[in-house]
């Protein structure tokens, strides 16, 4: 029978679907989770394999599907070991926005990932090793930037990219990003603080790694335009938000940052702060895989208090109406939407607000995934992978009118930057400019 | 505050697309709050209007077909005009991708099973395939792409009586992928057209295809030839076999829904509409008989948008418009009211394409599209409904299913569109 005459009704034939699932945890050994309810869910239609875009490009990957639902079913029914191609993965999260099902597949595909490591990679592995570098990037960036122009010159040496690439495989493709001479948290000692106080209008910074150590100009916006709508920010202490060891599989390391983080961030929600993100990865992370994989007090409480920056002005200010009687310097742009910033539904915002700005030409260059997805690009076993998944991306932005790129997303600006050498720039920044 | 706009629609599919552009030519501002993606990504792509009513069929006119339809028919309530500015925006939105426009008449297409199957608009690259067309034809299969079985299906067209051969092969693809490869890894290599043994994957495929032509003067494959270069990979294999080249459109996962569901995003981008996409609605205010708000969930935090006019066009159980049970049938972000009978064994018929009470299932529209209350009165003075969320129409069966969604799309669009701006 041809299912293009006959829309399938999944809801109405529970006998088709019902395998031969009994009630028992997808992972075993993790604890405090149960997928199978999601994994019972999957009635095989493959939306999320035609949305994966490493399967479109890398012979050797098996795709969501399997890497969610399918594996559980073998692991349940032969207890067999997590298969190596979950590391191949990108965690681009793609296949769970395509998912008509509500198959948590990213969250299966985390706990698998993070099983593989700990069980089946071996730990003086050089794979193991690099990649525990790459996840804890933040790590690397806080000693970079304590000598940042010795660390750039370092970073930016053609002899260290190639040891990096030999030794580490780190690939010796990509500019290492530069450090900032002085990061977001030395600026905002600097300056003392809030500038602003108010009881009622409180938020508190997650500014992520990048913004503080690399692009600290976001950083300094959304501080500078959050408070020029009168709002009190705060910057308490911070680790990574997780978004790259979720990648890697390093759920301890994770899991201990997300330790730290709730603990300094879901404390002030009491005290009428919403807290706040730059980058649509950490927003994610916060918002999203925190709850999904970690069992913290007080961790549900911080994924229903966290905003995108963008999202937080256009639901809690009449920002439409401030940028329409704006206007800047003519400028175009060419913009991309970051994966994770799709699966929160923010993909569209920054065109739709952009457009009504007065000088501001601006054009989404469509919805493939630029490739990168945080330290995935940056392996040097993937990085031709990477560029053959960004190529249509590419091809987009030199076709589309503006020449500087943006983007919410460190790493999408990377690739955007690497892949046509525009000058990448984050919609606070130009929203700073607007109304600041 | 709220993010406010004139006319907020609820949904991600054709019906949903067609509605906001509708809304928008009357110079609403208009919103579309999309959750997953829509169902067009399984659906073969093709637009049938109707093929088979009152016991007739295929219909060679689908509009002669009309009357013969079921009293609470969707069509009933939108009328000719209604189908008729349904296809009028879609073949705006997706311009010359598309062809059918030129007649009244259904095309007879292949399908991917052999059968021949009664459709409205059709993707350009089907149009050498059509059945009305004469030629004979060479089928080719993948061998990696089990879905389809090319002798099978030619085997299936020449028992349909068709007016000239028919028959199929099956090659390897120049290329070899896992046994699982995706059909948009195939696309990929040949958007690529990345290196193989003895050339490209484009040149080989072709002189592969080319020995086993035999006096055939067209050929059809898999809808997987090529996806941002589509175009391009099959004026080359054309070129290089010297027949033309066609698809066949498939099941899930279909390449030409998913291009259909790029084209229509982009027009309604070109329209100016506002789009929210990933995001369910999953609750309302009202106040005074009028639907206030829409509360979405975004990712577990509820947030409120606010619109003069609503549309719910969230289509109907694959779509998830729709839930179900085993007692009983709802609307899950209204409530409306649809109607079901008492006994789940009365929903469905033995036969699999028997006349199923679940096919139609759906909300209860008035005369303008509003879903109606168990008495009969609209539930909300601003909220319609359009495609496979309205009731009344066995779209599996008529093949209705698109066309309906265009119909209803349109006349909801409209008709929220003209009371915001009023
Ligand atoms: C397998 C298959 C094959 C098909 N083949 C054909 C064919 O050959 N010819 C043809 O003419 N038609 C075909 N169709 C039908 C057609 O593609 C559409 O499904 C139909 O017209 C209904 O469209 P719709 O827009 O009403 O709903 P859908 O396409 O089901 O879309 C519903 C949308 O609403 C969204 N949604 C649901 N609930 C919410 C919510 N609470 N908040 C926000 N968004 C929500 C969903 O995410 C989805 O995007 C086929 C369908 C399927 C499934
Ligand atoms: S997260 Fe991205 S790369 Fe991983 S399986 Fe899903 S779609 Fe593919
Ligand atoms: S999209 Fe969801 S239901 Fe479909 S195959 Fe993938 S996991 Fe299963």
């Amino acid at each position: 029978m041809s299912d293009a005459e006959s829309p399938g009704n999944p809801t109405l034939t529970p006998d088709a679907q019902t395998d031969d699932f009994e009630a028992v945890e997808v992972f075993p050994d993790s604890t405090d989770m149960d997928l199978r309810p999601g994994a019972d869910n999957c009635y095989k239609c493959t939306a999320c394999d035609v949305s994966c875009p490493v399967a479109e490009v890398d012979d050797e990957f098996p795709g969501p599907k399997f890497q969610g639902p399918e594996q559980w079913r073998l692991k349940r029914k032969e207890d067999e070991a997590v298969d190596d191609s979950i590391m191949s993965c990108s965690n681009c999260m793609r296949c769970d926005d395509a998912c008509p099902s509500g198959v948590p597949l990213s969250q299966m595909h985390n706990t698998a990932r993070g099983e593989y490591v700990d069980e089946e990679m071996d730990k003086l592995s050089r794979e193991y090793i690099r990649n525990r570098i790459l996840a804890n990037y933040g790590t690397l960036a806080q000693l970079g930037s304590m000598f940042p122009r010795l660390a750039n010159a370092v970073m930016g040496n053609s002899v260290v990219q190639r040891i990096n690439e030999k030794v580490l495989g780190i690939t010796a493709e990509r500019d290492f990003p530069e450090f900032a001479t002085q990061t977001f948290r030395e600026w905002w000692n600097e300056r003392g603080g809030p500038q602003v106080r108010s009881e009622e209008k409180r938020v508190a910074y997650f500014h992520g790694c990048y913004s503080n150590y690399n692009t600290p100009e976001v950083g300094k916006a959304m501080v500078r335009l959050f408070e020029s709508f009168g709002y009190e920010v705060v910057v308490p202490k911070q680790r990574c938000s997780g978004t790259p060891m979720f990648a890697n599989g390093m759920l301890d390391d994770a899991k201990r940052a997300a330790g730290i983080n709730v603990e300094n961030f879901a404390g002030l929600i009491p005290e009428g702060y919403d807290i706040i993100a730059s980058c649509t990865s950490c927003s994610m992370s916060l918002r999203q895989e925190y709850p999904e994989l970690f069992d913290i007090d007080g961790i549900e409480d911080l994924s229903a208090h966290t905003y995108e920056a963008l999202e937080y002005l256009r639901i809690h200010e009449d920002l439409e109406s401030a940028v329409r009687e704006a206007s800047v310097e003519d400028q175009s742009f060419a913009y991309h939407a970051p994966c994770h910033g799709r699966n929160q539904g923010l993909d569209r915002q920054a065109v739709e607000l952009f457009r009504q700005l007065d000088g501001v030409e601006i054009e989404d260059v469509g919805d493939s995934c630029s490739g990168i997805s945080g330290t995935y690009g940056w392996k040097e076993e993937k990085y031709d992978k990477s560029m053959q998944i960004g190529a249509d991306m590419f091809d987009h932005m030199e076709h589309a009118q503006g020449n500087v790129g943006m983007t919410e997303c460190p790493t999408c600006s990377m690739q955007m930057e690497h892949g046509t050498g525009y000058d990448i720039k984050h919609p606070l920044q130009l929203l700073e400019e607007a109304l600041v | 505050m709220a993010i406010t706009d004139d006319v907020l629609v609820i949904g991600g599919g054709i019906a949903a697309c067609t509605a906001a552009l509708s809304a928008a030519e009357t110079g609403a501002r208009v919103r579309l709050l999309a959750h997953k993606k829509s169902t067009l990504r399984q659906a073969s792509g093709l637009v049938d209007v109707l093929g088979y009513a009152g016991g007739d069929g295929p219909l060679s006119d689908p509009y002669a077909g009309l009357d013969a339809l079921p009293e609470g028919h969707p069509y009933h309530i939108v009328g000719e005009d209604g189908v008729r500015a349904g296809l009028r925006i879609f073949e705006e939105a997706v311009g010359d991708a598309y062809r059918g426009g030129h007649t009244d008449s259904n095309a007879l297409v292949t399908t991917h099973g052999g059968a021949v199957k009664p459709t409205a608009r059709y993707p350009e690259s089907v149009a050498p395939g059509l059945v009305s067309t004469s030629g004979d034809m060479l089928l080719v299969g993948l061998a990696g792409l089990t879905d389809f079985d090319a002798p099978v299906a030619a085997d299936h067209l020449a028992a349909a009586g068709v007016p000239f051969s028919a028959r199929g092969v099956t090659v390897e693809f120049p290329k070899r992928f896992r046994a699982d490869a995706k059909v948009t890894r195939f696309a990929k290599a040949l958007d690529r057209d990345e290196d193989v043994d003895g050339g490209t994957v484009r040149s080989v495929l072709a002189d592969t295809v080319a020995e086993e032509l035999d006096g055939e003067s067209r050929v059809g494959f898999p809808a997987m030839l090529g996806d941002d270069h589509d175009e391009e990979v099959r004026a080359e294999l054309s070129d290089r076999l010297g027949v033309p080249v066609f698809e066949v459109p498939t099941g899930p996962p279909s390449l030409l829904g998913l291009k259909l569901e790029d084209m229509l995003f982009d027009a309604l981008d070109e329209a100016g509409v506002r789009i929210s996409a990933g995001n369910p609605a999953v609750d309302f205010e009202a106040d005074d008989g009028r639907v206030e708000t829409v509360i979405v969930d975004q990712k577990s935090r509820p947030t409120p948008y606010s619109a003069d006019q609503v549309v719910l066009a969230t289509g109907g159980l694959v779509g998830k418009g729709l839930d179900s049970d085993r007692e009983s049938v709802t609307e899950p972000v209204f409530g409306c009211h649809v109607p079901h009978p008492e006994d789940r064994y009365d929903w469905s018929e033995p036969e699999a394409f028997g006349d199923h009470a679940f096919a139609r299932f759906g909300v209860v529209p008035d005369d303008e599209l509003r879903p109606t209350d168990e008495d009969g009165e609209p539930h909300f003075e601003n909220l319609r409904a359009a495609g496979g969320v309205v009731g009344g129409a066995d779209v599996a069966r008529e093949k209705s299913a698109s066309g309906v969604s265009l119909a209803t799309g349109a006349v909801a669009g409209r008709l929220a569109g003209e009371e915001a701006t009023r």
